[in-house]
């Protein structure tokens, strides 16, 4: 496969993560954290304790003034974490001081990185950030940086949408590192009921011309949706409802629901 | 393979959204293209511009400001147009072409409420569903138009995110997007956003400057030396260039919003003070901070209150085709009654920056030169702010 092929010595973190787990026939549990939310000392709890409680890799969202593929959790949490002064550094000292046993894939919007200038990809690898994920950097938009993106230490994994071509697609899953990030439904992330209706005819199309493992986010919080998307894709991912928990009842009752969502993903195996 | 990557203006420009959105920019790129080259569009467009805007809009000798600048002036009147603004030459455009797409929801952001109220009443018209975001300070600001929206059927969703204003009813109004683009359309109001819309919404706003310069030629038998627009996204700037980027004998001033002053950090200045970077989608000018956070715009106007600027600005400016300046609130709310008081025309507090820059120029033009200001609409918006504010300071 492409992405193991471009390292020299050894297969990137991600890529080595995901395939363990699919070879184990275990689905990944992808958790999404806002760096400094609620706060910096939770932020690090969390980053520390998630991958006892289930998680498999972590998401850390770099909190961003404009948040505009976001709803109303993750916007809230952005505002609280800058109102404590948690940027972009910050949020790479966080992940550099909890040295966390899964590994981090750094979640951004385009212009803090760019803000952050040309050698932030080599400070996040030092800090220990294995790969990254820009919600507002699609396929093709500007092959200079994502040039830039998929060039450096870091894997640099890509989206797909239910409104993406099959065709558009495949050159997604060519340029994806890691995983692809398939979205469950039109709209921002949040917390829904349910699975879209379109989601397994989505998953089929994306698997014909796609080698990377399926992570499926965007409004999946239960333990049932869980299992119904782990019998389909390759992994979750779990956002908001994980931020709406760590904010409104602490890094404890996080770590239950990441365990709840463990314990239904266990349930679909092979 | 999407054009993505191609749709720039020098560096600027570009598609910098969520993949959800990039089929239906695609789909939007399509039916643009189905659409100009189709001659019943552009009958039916020019049919509703004639009929219903009220085009051409009028081009006007101002003699008394004339006198005061020390050149002769002249006034591209898009004030006259229904709704008040140059707003609704854009609106009606997106409009029918939604309709070409079969999409019956519209939505749209607004700060001054120019292009909500343009966007509620070309919707009322063309019987289309139509969805305003708004910012909740804003609401406030321009009470009179969230009613004017309202009486026309559409929904206006106040927007209590980061600092209610425009920024964040754009930010909104594409939440919105993302989540029903399959059936809605985005007529999003100025010359910003992801590609194919500066482009766009400058191509509908063209025709302020193709009518200017063929009414300059006749009335004024020559080009201006001199075209100077108000910027905030930057589409009746745009619109008025556009037909003039190519006269290199033309200098085209755009005016940004000083707000309390470029040294106060509460402005409106993009291309002023701003670095380039990317928000709502599009690379240009923005106000942000080092960490690539956004920084809050200021102006007395809504309508500038914008920290980001079209991307065909911000590639003019590098490219030195047009120079860019910027006047206060203080400045802007003396424009406001100079043009009322010299030539009996209230002006927005938006147009009024461009004329406080060029009441600020008074006596520096050769007095044989020609000035074009375009007045992009009218301020009976903005009596009622302008009422308390004046009398705050006693001057009423």
């Amino acid at each position: 496969m492409g992405s193991a092929s471009a390292t020299i010595s050894s297969e990137p973190v991600l890529t080595e993560r995901l395939r363990t787990l699919r070879a184990a026939g275990r689905r990944a549990l992808v958790c999404y954290v806002t760096a400094g939310h609620p706060d910096a000392d939770a932020s690090l709890r969390l980053l520390r304790e998630l991958p006892e409680a289930g998680a498999d890799v972590l998401e850390v969202g770099v909190p961003f003034s404009d948040p505009l593929a976001d709803g109303p959790i993750i916007q809230g949490s952005s505002q609280e974490a800058l109102a404590q002064g948690v940027t972009l550094g910050r949020s790479l000292d966080l992940i550099a001081e909890a040295k966390s046993s899964a590994p981090v894939v750094l979640f951004s919007y385009l212009n803090p990185l760019i803000a952050a200038g040309p050698e932030v990809l080599q400070r996040a690898h030092a800090a220990g950030v294995s790969g990254v994920l820009v919600t507002d950097l699609p396929v093709g938009a500007d092959p200079a940086r994502e040039a830039w993106l998929g060039s450096g230490p870091l894997e640099f994994v890509r989206l797909v949408a239910p409104t993406t071509p099959a065709e558009r697609m495949a050159e997604i899953a060519r340029h994806g590192r890691g995983f692809v990030y398939l979205i469950s439904r039109l709209g921002v992330t949040g917390v829904h009921q349910g699975v879209a209706a379109t989601l397994p005819e989505t998953i089929t199309r994306l698997r014909g011309v796609c080698e990377l493992p399926i992570c499926v986010g965007f409004g999946i919080s239960s333990p049932a949706q869980a299992r119904e998307v782990g019998a389909l894709a390759d992994g979750i991912v779990v956002g908001s409802a994980l931020v709406q928990a760590a904010g409104v009842g602490g890094v404890d009752a996080a770590l239950a629901l990441v365990r709840g969502l463990r314990a239904a993903l266990d349930e679909v195996a092979g | 393979m999407t054009q993505v990557a191609t749709d720039r203006f020098g560096a600027f420009g570009g598609r910098y959204v969520p993949e959800t959105l990039v089929p239906a920019l695609d789909a939007l790129e399509i039916a643009l293209a189905e659409a100009v080259a189709d001659p019943a569009f552009e009958r039916e467009l020019t049919y509703l511009l004639e009929t219903y805007v009220g085009r051409p809009s009028p081009l006007s000798d101002a003699p008394a400001l004339s006198a005061r600048i020390g050149a002769s002036v002249w006034l591209k009147r898009e004030d006259l147009n229904h709704t008040g603004a140059h707003k609704i030459n854009n609106a009606l455009a997106q409009a029918l072409l939604a309709k070409r797409m079969g999409k019956r929801r519209i939505i749209a952001e607004t700060g001054a409420g120019q292009h909500g109220v343009a966007t509620a009443t070309v919707c009322a018209r063309l019987g289309l569903e139509c969805v305003v975001y708004m910012g909740e300070e804003d609401m406030r600001r321009q009470e009179l138009n969230v009613f004017r929206m309202r009486l026309m059927g559409a929904t206006v969703v106040p927007v209590t995110a980061g600092t209610r204003t425009l920024k964040d009813a754009t930010s909104e109004a594409i939440r919105d997007w993302v989540a029903t683009c399959e059936d809605s359309h985005y007529i999003i109001g100025s010359v910003v956003g992801p590609a194919p819309y500066p482009r766009m919404v400058r191509d509908f706003q063209a025709i302020i400057g193709r009518e200017a310069r063929a009414q300059m030629l006749q009335r004024a038998g020559r080009l201006p030396n001199v075209v100077v627009a108000c910027v905030g996204g930057g589409s009746n700037a745009m619109g008025i260039f556009h037909a003039f980027v190519g006269d290199p004998s033309v200098r085209l001033v755009g005016v940004e919003a000083a707000g309390e002053g470029l040294e106060s950090g509460r402005h409106s200045a993009s291309l002023s003070k701003g670095v380039p970077g990317v928000l709502h989608g599009t690379l240009s000018y923005l106000l942000q901070d080092a960490d690539g956070q956004v920084h809050p715009a200021h102006s007395i106007s809504a309508g500038l209150d914008y920290p980001g600027v079209g991307p065909e600005h911000s590639f003019l400016r590098d490219s030195g085709r047009a120079e860019y300046v910027s006047v206060t609130d203080g400045a802007a709310l003396h424009g406001f009654q100079l043009l009322s008081r010299l030539e009996g025309i209230i002006p927005a507090l938006e147009t009024s920056h461009a004329v406080a820059w060029l009441a600020e120029q008074a006596g520096r033009f050769p007095a044989d030169d020609a000035i074009l200001l375009c007045v992009s609409g009218r301020g009976d918006k903005d009596v009622g702010q302008v009422s308390t504010m004046l009398d705050l300071e006693g001057k009423a």
